[in-house]
């Protein structure tokens, strides 16, 4: 009862003219700064030095010159355009988002459901792990892949070769995510009903039917919350790509080329403005998408119910 | 016609979404699936192939002939990475295409802006390039001390020697050479207006007395216009341009050898010769009367971005400005550069006439760190006067100091200027020192200490001190300092936050910014407990 009270004071407070009148003052102001680099990417290069954005409002002079030169030029003559950039970059990312997805979700759900010794002393581990920076395992990773590991004279695993592949990134941003991922679904999975488990293993099933039957469709909300997560934060990662790819066009993402876009003198920087509005068409479809889950998602595993 | 109530919106969602009525969802397939892939691209890698001929003795003809040193590598693939970014690396390219052609050996080119940064990690993960050009003496430094780098064959060392003797140094490590000169640049030049100077009666200053009184008669001239105008802003590196104008005094003031004393810190910055080099300074860019045309007083220098600092020459407000080479790139598309254009620039000249025209400038080394059969051809080839010429052809923007290279080559008047200066045996030559010096003194500290200098206008013995303070042991000093907040600009976009200039400091590390947080403090180098 109390529940749907507060919820009806909450709704009722934000649905106010006054409440709804600040939001939207809020929106319109937080969405400015985004129209001026909309509006910036649209000008040609004389008119942005000459004055500011809004100028443009009154004396229109606007064209997709920035936006060809951005995507078929690549800001100079030799140079592709953005697009294979683009195509590395989902081909890293969408990996980058499944894998820690489903390894995560198996955790998890052993984590939470299976019982052996020790299950709670290495959750406890991994979501230690959460502390290690990223930063901190950069060289031993790239040590780890191009010398592999070795213990004396003993190889605990080979050298393995994958200059110039994605597989890295894809493995890097594996391990990084992994984490959190089991964290946050450890503790949505945990909170399904005992009932349903106990159901389950009377009827005769095994984990793996548990997980695949259960425990999956259960939490498809939190494994999307994740996913989106995921998926922008390996869209908009640079520094992972940039160590474990490099810049060559065949697997640099979109990240790297929008950082060299301008050039060693930054003489073309009037391209930014336009690059990185290319860059967030696909995150942004990605959570138009996947927005429904989003608020149901972010309480996951935080809210007792 | 009343619109149908909607479910009323306080119903509480149910603790456990709804049970999707599909049976079999997918994902435990995908799962399965990204495992499979997971593990199948581990053993996938990508082998090079193409360029002509396959290896052995072949013999090249026609065209090809003059590569035939370099033949018998054909279908191999070399790696270079550098900081130099398209458009200037396409140029780059272009100008080893032929060899390329010809020889069968494939040059992966890859730039980065984070090529500081870049390289030592990639050096210490068992990554390297085969290739890397390093603009900075003291990152050689570091990465022969990692024992990654290869010494060059006995061909690259000869070719070097069509450079002048210095800047074998500045490619060596304790007295050993490691890395060829590919480009040289010129910082010791003053931009002017020909137009201006003409219109005014005003003559190029032969030397810095003349400089002198020539800025002093342009302040008594008055209209608004003065002699000089600066700016030292510039993102995380903000401070650069006042450590070069505190170089080219104490290289002009001493000549060449006090200029090594103090960069290999046997000088301090202590030094009344240094302390009397920045009074120098003081005068001629702290003098109220001289500067800061078309922006405002002293402290404007600080808050003017060094690529905004010379436009007010071309409005007349300014007359002069101090600042290298590639300052070219800065002037608007249409600006007639030359002798008798907009634009045109003088060599700086000596404080004391006794040092013979000194010449501060940077370039960039070729760094190996593969020792295979191709990469020392391409190492040889990259080192000849042959290469540096088909580079001056391919575009302009481009020095070279190799004695070989045809000056009648260099079409661009600038770049004629800079090799003359860089070329000439009787020229003081010497590297920037800030990119000599431990980063986190010659980019950390004193970029600090001399941006302080002309912000708060403090003391030059209290400058002197701040400068040469010690770094923490851990190399926890060797960050740049926070970048400032912006200089206000009218515009949305502040070209200086994408601006960077080249061949300076090595701890110009710009952090990406994209999602991931900053770099370790644990890649920037140590630093000598005596500085």
């Amino acid at each position: 009862m109390s529940v749907r009270r507060d919820g009806g004071a909450v709704r009722k407070a934000f649905s106010a003219p006054l409440a709804s009148v600040f939001v939207i003052a809020v929106t319109v102001l937080w969405t400015v700064p985004t129209l001026g680099l909309l509006v910036t990417s649209l000008r040609p290069k004389r008119d942005v030095t000459a004055d500011g954005w809004w100028n443009a409002l009154l004396h229109p002079d606007l064209g997709l010159d920035n936006y060809h030169t951005v995507l078929f030029e690549g800001g100079s003559g030799v140079s592709t355009g953005l697009m294979p950039f683009l195509v590395n970059s989902l081909a890293i990312s969408v990996p980058a988002t499944l894998f820690p997805l489903a390894l995560a979700a198996m955790a998890a759900y052993a984590l939470a459901w299976v019982r052996f010794r020790g299950s709670d002393t290495l959750f406890f581990l991994v979501f230690a792990l959460q502390v290690v920076p990223l930063q901190m395992a950069l060289i031993p990773l790239l040590q780890l892949f191009s010398g592999g590991a070795h213990l004396g004279s003993l190889t605990l695993l080979p050298a393995l070769d994958l200059k110039g592949t994605y597989a890295p990134v894809w493995l890097a941003h594996t391990m990084f995510a992994l984490p959190l991922a089991i964290f946050l679904l450890h503790n949505f999975i945990a909170q399904l009903p005992r009932d349903l488990m106990e159901a389950a293993v009377v009827d005769g099933a095994s984990h793996f039917k548990i997980f695949r039957s259960i425990v999956l469709p259960l939490c498809t909300p939190a494994l999307a919350s994740f996913a989106i997560f995921q998926f922008l934060w390996v869209w908009n990662d640079l520094l992972v790509a940039l160590t474990f790819a490099g810049g060559t066009p065949e697997v640099a993402p979109m990240t790297v080329r929008l950082a060299q876009l301008s050039g060693s003198f930054g003489g073309r920087w009037e391209l930014l403005t336009a690059g990185a509005f290319l860059s967030i068409v696909i995150p942004l479809a990605v959570f138009f998408a996947l927005q429904r889950y989003f608020v149901r998602g972010l309480l996951a595993g935080s809210v007792k119910g | 016609m009343t619109p149908t109530p909607t479910v009323p919106s306080t119903t509480v969602p149910p603790p456990f979404p709804a049970r999707p009525r599909r049976r079999r969802r997918p994902l435990a397939a995908v799962a399965l699936l990204a495992v499979a892939a997971l593990t199948a691209a581990c053993s996938n890698s990508t082998d090079s192939s193409g360029g002509s001929g396959g290896g052995g003795n072949q013999t090249l003809s026609g065209d090809c002939a003059r590569y035939q040193p370099y033949a018998g590598h054909g279908g191999t693939t070399v790696t270079v990475f550098a900081s130099i970014l398209s458009p200037e690396s396409d140029n780059l390219e272009k100008s080893w295409a032929d060899f390329s052609r010809c020889t069968g050996i494939r040059i992966s080119y890859e730039g980065s802006n984070d090529f500081e940064s870049q390289l030592p990690v990639r050096v210490s993960g068992g990554n390297a390039p085969d290739f890397a050009i390093v603009p900075q003496p003291g990152l050689l430094a570091q990465m022969v001390k990692s024992g990654k780098v290869v010494k060059p064959p006995q061909q690259t060392v000869a070719n070097q020697e069509k450079w002048s003797p210095v800047w074998k140094t500045y490619g060596s490590v304790n007295g050993t050479f490691y890395a060829a000169p590919m480009s040289a640049n010129m910082k010791s030049l003053v931009w002017y207006s020909p137009k201006t100077f003409k219109q005014a009666g005003y003559e190029v200053p032969k030397t810095w007395a003349d400089l002198m009184a020539l800025s002093d008669r342009i302040a008594k001239a008055g209209g608004g216009a003065k002699p000089w105008c600066g700016g030292i802003s510039s993102g995380t590196a903000t401070g650069w341009p006042a450590t070069d104008w505190l170089e080219e005094v104490v290289l002009g003031t001493y000549g060449g050898e006090v200029y090594d004393q103090w960069v290999n810190h046997q000088v301090k910055f202590s030094d009344p010769k240094i302390a009397a080099a920045m009074r120098t300074v003081a005068d001629w860019m702290q003098n109220p009367a001289w500067v800061n045309g078309g922006y405002g007083d002293v402290k404007s220098i600080a808050t003017t971005t060094f690529q905004d600092a010379g436009a007010p020459i071309l409005t007349g407000k300014c007359l002069m400005l101090q600042q290298a080479s590639f300052y070219k790139a800065q002037w608007p598309k249409d600006t007639k550069i030359g002798p008798d254009g907009d634009i045109f620039a003088f060599h700086l000249p000596a404080v004391d006439p006794s040092v013979p025209n000194p010449v501060e400038g940077g370039g960039e080394f070729l760094t190996a760190f593969a020792s295979r059969p191709e990469v020392q051809a391409v190492q040889n080839y990259l080192s000849s006067a042959d290469w540096a010429s088909s580079r001056v052809r391919t575009a302009t923007g481009w020095v070279s100091a190799n004695q070989g290279v045809d000056k009648s080559l260099y079409t661009d008047p600038i770049d004629r200027l800079s090799a003359d200066a860089l070329t000439d045996p009787a020229a003081t030559f010497r590297f920037d020192g800030s990119d000599l010096m431990p980063a986190a003194v010659g980019a950390g500290q004193e970029w600090k200490s001399l941006t302080a200098w002309f912000a708060e206008g403090q003391s030059i013995q209290k400058t002197g001190r701040g400068a040469r303070r010690r770094a923490p042991p851990r190399g926890g000093g060797a960050r740049p300092p926070p970048p400032p907040p912006p200089a206000p600009s009218s515009r949305l976009l502040p070209p200086a936050r994408f601006h960077r200039p080249r061949g300076f400091a090595a701890a110009v590390r710009r952090v990406p910014s994209f999602g991931s947080a900053r770099l370790p403090v644990a890649l920037v180098p140590g630093i000598p407990a005596s500085w």
